[in-house]
């Protein structure tokens, strides 16, 4: 066996978040002494009720919402499938065409290719070379007989921040729902339902703190929405099955800590990401960094080194004691490079070579120079090892 | 997900790098795919008496390449053109089966750069010219 590392600096935080020592804390009763159902009449039972409120208040308020447009899910994979095929199906009589964009989550990506094989049409739109959706090209999309627009709110690869109020608007104007999946925002960006023109949102509790296998929709007060999951009445009969109450009571704990959190946390994470990529740029050659350039989330940092893979990159660097990910296909279990990384516009040699760093609370710029280090020497080793280097220097590099 | 051998050969390739004025050379694979190999061959009285490799890819088309040298150096041409991907992954105690193709392109690189031995000497015959055609074109569906 190699040895392996006795640190793990842990920067993928994109993927999932350890979870936070207080959430933990406020779940653990709720295994054992208030381990009641939410349905049942005698007390344990309305502990279990009240604690499962208790989350749906807290998050109404981290978001600005009334408790009743908050809906519990088994994940934020549901919570799209949810808006999107449940949005479909109640609003079919008005037509059947959704607009979304190319570089959404496999969860809406394949929700929609689910619906286009129910006969909807789905426009994708395109993204420039930053990832950002035109608000023009929204509204040219839309049709009379356009029901839903689906656009992510930041997106999990490269981060870039789409402008969400501004696509809002225009789908407001013309009577169209607009869904946001804002799975990898919530935390990262100020979100306030008042104020925002979005009618249905995804939230995932393990990207902020909270543990993995809960989610949340919001649906704003007024849009129909069918269940998904057909059984008992909870969730006010839209979402059927006993609660996952010390996942919601969790959820509930860390969507409250970090949007009272937000503001300081990502300016925090923006200087740690502002330094890592200002090193990793100015400090190795024929990189470059995927995602706008400031429009971004605050831990986001995405980078594609030119001659070299991305699984072998990863995997040199978990031996390195750093954990990333990366959008070359040999990660992504397809032949095919990121969807993302392609859809701005790069060719498929470099998107192989791509790696996500994403920061977190647990991360601070004490690790920015220590994963530069190892990056020098990995890429270093992998360009040594690359016939594409080779054929670089023998011909452009001799220029 | 990968074996212990898979990750000895990604972390310490045998082998690595470039034979100067090779006796033959093979190339295989496309980075659109996001793999390219290059075996290098130092060919002595018929017999491979040095192997290197450069390989762009992900752990197991490193650890394949790797493999696939140590495993062709002393033995005769005849016998290298026998490799078969199988062999390179069993020797590596297998590999995830959507890696297999890595495994294929490593006996490819081999077979590419005996073609080019092959054929520089004369050497294609009717008993060999069948394996030659199969090396035509890599794919990922070889598996
Ligand atoms: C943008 C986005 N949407 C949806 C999801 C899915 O969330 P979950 O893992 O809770 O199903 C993720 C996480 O992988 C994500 O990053």
């Amino acid at each position: 066996m190699e040895p392996r590392p006795d640190r793990i600096v842990y920067l993928d935080n994109a993927a999932t978040t350890r979870v936070r020592p207080e959430v933990l804390e406020a779940m653990l009763p709720y295994f054992t002494e208030h381990y009641g159902n939410p349905s049942s009449l005698y007390g344990i039972g309305r502990d279990a009720k009240k604690a499962v409120e208790t989350a749906r208040e807290r998050i109404a308020k981290a978001i600005g919402s009334e408790p009743i447009e908050v809906f519990f899910t088994g994940s934020g994979t549901e919570a799209d499938n949810w808006a999107l095929k449940g949005v479909a199906q109640a609003y079919e009589k008005k037509g059947r065409h959704l607009v979304t964009s190319a570089i959404e989550h496999h969860a809406v990506l394949h929700s929609c290719e689910a619906l286009q094989k129910r006969g909807w049409v789905v426009t994708y739109l395109p993204v420039d070379a930053d990832g950002l959706v035109d608000p023009a090209e929204v509204e040219k999309a839309l049709r009379p007989d356009t029901v839903l627009c689906s656009i992510m709110f930041a997106n999990n690869e490269i981060g870039t921040i789409q402008p969400i109020e501004e696509i809002g608007r225009i789908c407001r104007a013309r009577g169209v729902l607009f869904h946001t999946d804002a799975v990898q925002a919530a935390g990262a960006v100020a979100i306030d339902m008042k104020t925002l023109p979005v009618d249905l949102c995804s939230f995932s509790a393990h990207k902020i703190g909270g543990p993995k296998g809960v989610g949340a929709l919001y649906v704003r007060r007024g849009v129909r929405l069918p269940s998904l999951l057909d059984g008992g009445a909870q969730e006010r009969k839209r979402r059927a099955g006993t609660e996952n109450v010390p996942g919601i009571v969790g959820f509930g704990r860390a969507f409250e800590l970090a949007a009272a959190e937000q503001a300081e946390s990502a300016a925090r994470l923006a200087a740690i990401r502002d330094a890592a990529i200002a090193r990793v740029l100015g400090g190795i050659p024929h990189v470059r960094l995927n995602g706008h350039p400031t429009k971004r989330l605050p831990g986001n940092a995405n980078f594609s080194f030119r001659f070299i893979e991305g699984e072998s990159l990863l995997l040199l660097l978990d031996m390195h004691g750093f954990a990333c990910s990366s959008g070359s296909a040999c990660t992504s279990g397809s032949l095919d490079p990121s969807h993302v990384l392609l859809a701005i516009g790069l060719p498929h040699e470099i998107a192989h070579g791509s790696l996500r760093v994403s920061f977190g609370k647990e991360n601070s710029l004490d690790d920015v120079e220590p994963l530069f280090q190892a990056l020098v020497q990995v890429v270093a080793r992998l360009r040594e090892m690359s016939p594409l280097y080779d054929e670089y220097l023998k011909t452009e590099g001799k220029k | 997900m990968y074996s212990e051998k898979v990750m000895d050969h990604f972390m310490h390739p045998r082998n690595m790098g470039e034979i100067e004025n090779a006796d033959a050379v093979g190339t295989v694979g496309n980075a659109k795919c996001g793999d390219i190999m290059r075996i290098f061959l130092k060919i002595e009285n018929g017999i491979v008496v040095d192997a290197k490799f450069k390989t762009f890819g992900c752990g197991s088309a490193i650890a394949t390449s790797s493999m696939a040298t140590e495993m062709i150096i002393g033995r005769t041409i005849d016998e290298v053109l026998q490799l078969s991907n199988k062999a390179v992954a069993e020797a590596l105690d297998g590999l995830p089966p959507q890696k297999m193709h890595c495994s294929l392109l490593a006996e490819q690189a081999v077979k590419a750069a005996l073609k080019e031995y092959y054929e520089k000497n004369g050497l294609i015959n009717d008993e060999n010219r069948h394996i030659f055609a199969e090396t035509e074109d890599h794919d990922h569906d070889g598996e």
